[in-house]
């Protein structure tokens, strides 16, 4: 096995050691004497990876782009890695958030068993794959890679295999995963018939006029869109970002997806020039996922599930930002070329600190309640404060909310979608003038669902008595979420600050390159940071004045939402449901709300309950319906197999004597 | 002369099919295999002139065929406490009727297979034919596991005698392989229908079914 390529002291090789480091982070642990010892261990290796990887992979954006070839005797050519600027960025969050979550989880939940020390290897196999997921430049490399971080996240996503229902959402997961795989080993073998090699094209090297371009395209959008969790193709989404334990889901959810993202981008890259269905395709997914995931989450009132829904709606935004810098590059526009996709790219960011950040903080509301779901929940502001105030930043940075990053990014993908409204003409005008007050509208909705969950989960009065030690967790719960806070915070303040890797990162397309230098100017990002502390100051100011006001004004203290009733209890608080249900019932046509409702007859009705919950519809009532029906037409072969020997020998007989009789 | 002295031979090996395919008796069915492949042994012997490769092969069919084979089953019939093949899928009277039909269907078919000029006068090609079916038919409408064995023991002789054609060409080796294959399959199936009998209180192989899928 030898390696060829840059292999200098520089900060590519810097990134792709740590890498490596974080791949194999878990196996020193194996060692200690004690799982905890190595879960310890493990935490401490993954740091340290994050902290010399993103350093390095920043600088590693503004450098030369380093390759190498491996060739390790294997069949299909030596595996070749490339790390260019777009690979650098994705890496940011995969080497962020498995730092943050092997912290998290040494005190999440510390490993005891044997079976701890092989999930402790895992969360860091998982990330690692990543790395080399975007390293990879040939399409064996990146399969073997693709698959090691699909697998690993199944086995971590079992981690509480005794429950059934684990185990129903990792068979769905691993359904999931493969059929996407599949459709990635259909795209590198049409890759392979188009270019002959299983090395990635050089960027911008296809022609999209050439034949199966179209095809190569919605192979990864299909292949790549199902692991990113696309509308229609989240079904396996939900469940399992709901039952993975939360570190999994954060790094599920913040990263993995993203990774189905980096694929359309990098298939993008591929080509030259690309035909404006291709964006207009990807701005329409975009959008039906961006509405269909908050409207979904909106119903939820299992706290996991509903931020996976808010996953597949944030990863509608990415693919907005995409689909709308794919039409500014088919139609010569760079402007809206550079906003959509810096917009997009800086979501992926984004997103991946605000959903890692919810996520780490439901596994602290989990610990304090036991339970996921929200209505057991309630008052949890007193009992954890800061968990409740990281939790409230990141709540509000998913909303889209100045003066925090999700606001820069959907502006970036706002003013994009604006220019192609405008000046635009065709079906992507058109498109984008509906995209926008859909963009609007899920902004609102994911207000008022991020209302409901912090006005359910932290404020108000416990519904049901906490577990006994529910407290403010340990540091190593704190630090990961308060950093990831703190970034949120950093972005949207300091959107200038990543401006120039946006830029470098956008810049493999001549259009865009011409741009160069130019997002800060056609995006009012400086105008950010003032407009973000101006708000910040009024903000101050009026809680100084509202805190002098209350002073003076007389005040007594009652339950929360007590309403003046005589003798209030927590049950009479709104409930995730009630809270949500206007908006519910609006949006029913789409949502189908399942309601129990009880049969209330007679003078003395019984006791009875109600209760209501909003299905998974594409699986539910699409796919799972067709699935069944193909299942029952095919059943006529199924008779076929029977068991029985004798019946078996006799097809081969019987065919035997028609080839004698069709021979006579 | 041996021309005609293995025309009479294959005759013998199809009424032997014909045999096997109307008897119930197991211990009847074993001798009627043995015989039938002791028969098949000794053809090469007419065919070819003798050389020492000839008469190994000969002493190995008919040591294999003849003693280790029988002794085997007989060993088996023993040791599962069985004597009959007791309601086959199809009764024997049918059997033999559809074993009639497909040895007519072979010699039917043979004179369109473009064989050599050499081989057109001879039996051959149709006994072979007519015993791999008889060894198929004896596969899927009997029950208990020793009778699939004699029906693979069937088919093979069928095969065999296909092969006598190219007697000559076949190596040594080659026909030492498929020996020992028959040998090393026998001794696996004597092995499973010791196991079948103790898991399920019968050689009934359409009870394995049980094993299945659902």
């Amino acid at each position: 096995m030898t390696l060829t390529g840059s292999l200098s002291f520089d900060a590519s090789n810097v990134v792709v050691a740590s890498a490596l480091l974080l791949l194999l982070a878990g196996v020193p642990g194996l060692l200690c004497t004690t799982a905890a010892a190595g879960q310890r261990l493990a935490a401490a290796l993954s740091v340290l990876a994050a902290l010399v990887g993103i350093p390095a992979a920043l600088v590693a954006a503004f450098s030369p782009p380093g390759s190498w070839l491996l060739f390790w005797g294997l069949p299909f050519g030596p595996a070749r890695l490339v790390l260019d600027p777009l690979s650098c960025l994705f890496l940011l969050p995969v080497f962020l958030i498995a730092a943050c979550g092997a912290l998290y989880v040494v005190r999440y939940r510390p490993a005891r068993t044997g079976y701890d020390r092989f999930l402790t290897v895992l969360y860091a196999l998982m990330p690692g794959s990543m790395a080399f997921i975007l390293l990879a430049r040939d399409g064996l490399f990146f399969l073997a890679a693709w698959e090691g971080m699909a697998l690993s996240a199944a086995f971590l996503m079992l981690a509480d295999h005794e429950e059934a229902a684990v185990r129903e959402a990792g068979i769905l997961y691993l359904l999931a995963t493969h059929t996407g795989t599949l459709l990635l080993v259909a795209l590198f073998g049409v890759l392979y018939v188009v270019t002959g090699s299983f090395a990635f094209p050089a960027t911008g090297a296809l022609s999209a006029a050439a034949p199966m371009a179209s095809l190569i395209f919605v192979l990864s959008l299909i292949g790549f869109g199902a692991k990113a969790g696309l509308m229609p193709l989240h079904v396996w989404l939900p469940s399992a970002h709901a039952n993975a334990p939360s570190h999994v889901s954060a790094l599920m959810s913040g990263v993995v997806l993203k990774m189905g993202m980096y694929g359309i981008f990098r298939t993008v890259t591929l080509f030259e020039n690309i035909p404006l269905w291709w964006g207009v395709l990807v701005l329409a997914l975009g959008t039906i996922s961006a509405v269909g995931g908050v409207a979904f989450a909106l119903g939820q009132h299992d706290l996991k599930r509903l931020l996976a829904y808010h996953s597949i709606e944030n990863i509608g935004i990415i693919a907005m930002g995409l689909g709308i810098g794919m039409v500014g590059l088919s139609t010569g526009n760079s402007v809206i070329a550079l906003m959509g996709l810096a917009g997009g790219l800086l979501h992926v960011l984004n997103h991946a600190t605000f959903k890692a950040l919810l996520f780490l903080g439901a596994g602290a509301v989990i610990h304090a309640t036991g339970s996921r779901e929200m209505d057991r929940a309630g008052g949890l502001l007193r009992v954890m404060p800061r968990t409740a105030a990281f939790f409230m930043v990141g709540a509000a940075a998913i909303c889209g909310l100045p003066p925090l990053n999700g606001f820069v990014s959907e502006l970036l993908v706002y003013l994009g979608l604006f220019r192609q409204a405008m000046g635009g003409s065709g079906v992507a005008a058109v498109l984008a003038v509906v995209a926008i007050p859909a963009l609007a509208l899920v902004g609102g909705l994911a207000v008022a669902c991020f209302v409901k969950v912090v006005g359910v989960v932290f404020l108000g009065a416990p519904r049901q008595p906490l577990q006994q030690d529910a407290h403010e967790p340990g540091w190593q719960m704190l630090l990961p979420m308060g950093l990831l806070a703190l970034l949120c915070v950093l972005i949207g303040l300091l959107p200038l600050a990543v401006a120039p890797l946006l830029e470098v990162a956008v810049g493999w397309h001549p259009l865009v390159q011409e741009t160069h230098g130019t997002l800060a100017t056609s995006a009012p990002l400086g105008w950010l940071s003032l407009m973000a502390v101006i708000l910040l100051g009024l903000l101050a100011l009026l809680t100084l004045v509202y805190r002098f006001m209350l002073r003076r004004a007389p005040c007594g203290t009652s339950e929360t939402w007590g309403c003046g009733y005589l003798a209030p209890t927590p049950r009479m608080q709104y409930t995730a449901s009630s809270f949500a249900a206007s908006l519910v019932s609006l949006l029913a046509p789409v949502l189908r709300p399942h309601g129990h409702r009880p049969d209330i007859s007679g003078l003395a009705p019984k006791p009875s309950s109600f209760a209501s919950h909003v299905p998974e519809v594409v699986l539910d009532l699409v796919l799972l319906p067709l699935l069944r029906w193909s299942e029952e037409r095919s059943s006529v072969l199924r008779r076929l197999q029977h068991g029985q020997l004798h019946l078996y020998m006799l097809y081969i007989f019987v065919v035997l004597l028609v080839l004698l009789l069709w021979a006579l | 002369m041996v021309s005609f002295l293995s025309n009479h031979l294959l005759i013998l090996v199809m009424l032997l099919n014909f045999a096997l395919l109307s008897t119930g008796r197991l211990s009847l069915a074993v001798r009627l295999a043995t015989a039938q492949g002791v028969l098949l042994g000794l053809l090469p012997g007419i065919l070819h002139p003798l050389n020492w490769h000839l008469m190994v092969i000969t002493a190995g069919i008919i040591l294999v065929k003849g003693v280790i084979i029988p002794w085997l089953l007989f060993s088996a019939i023993r040791a599962a406490e069985i004597k009959r093949e007791t309601e086959p899928f199809l009764g024997f009277g049918a059997t033999l009727v559809i074993g009639a039909a497909v040895t007519a269907l072979a010699f039917l078919y043979v004179p369109r297979l473009p064989l050599l000029a050499a081989h057109q006068g001879h039996l051959f090609v149709p006994a072979s034919i007519a015993t791999l079916l008889t060894g198929f038919l004896l596969l899927t409408t009997r029950r208990k596991a020793i009778s699939q064995v004699l029906g693979y023991l069937i088919l093979e002789n069928g095969i065999f005698i296909f092969g006598l054609l190219l007697a000559e060409a076949m190596p040594l080796m080659v026909e030492a392989g498929v020996l020992l294959d028959l040998l090393a399959g026998t001794f696996v199936m004597g092995i499973v229908i010791g196991h079948i009998s103790r898991e399920f209180s019968s050689l009934d192989t359409s009870r394995l079914s049980a094993l299945r899928e659902k």
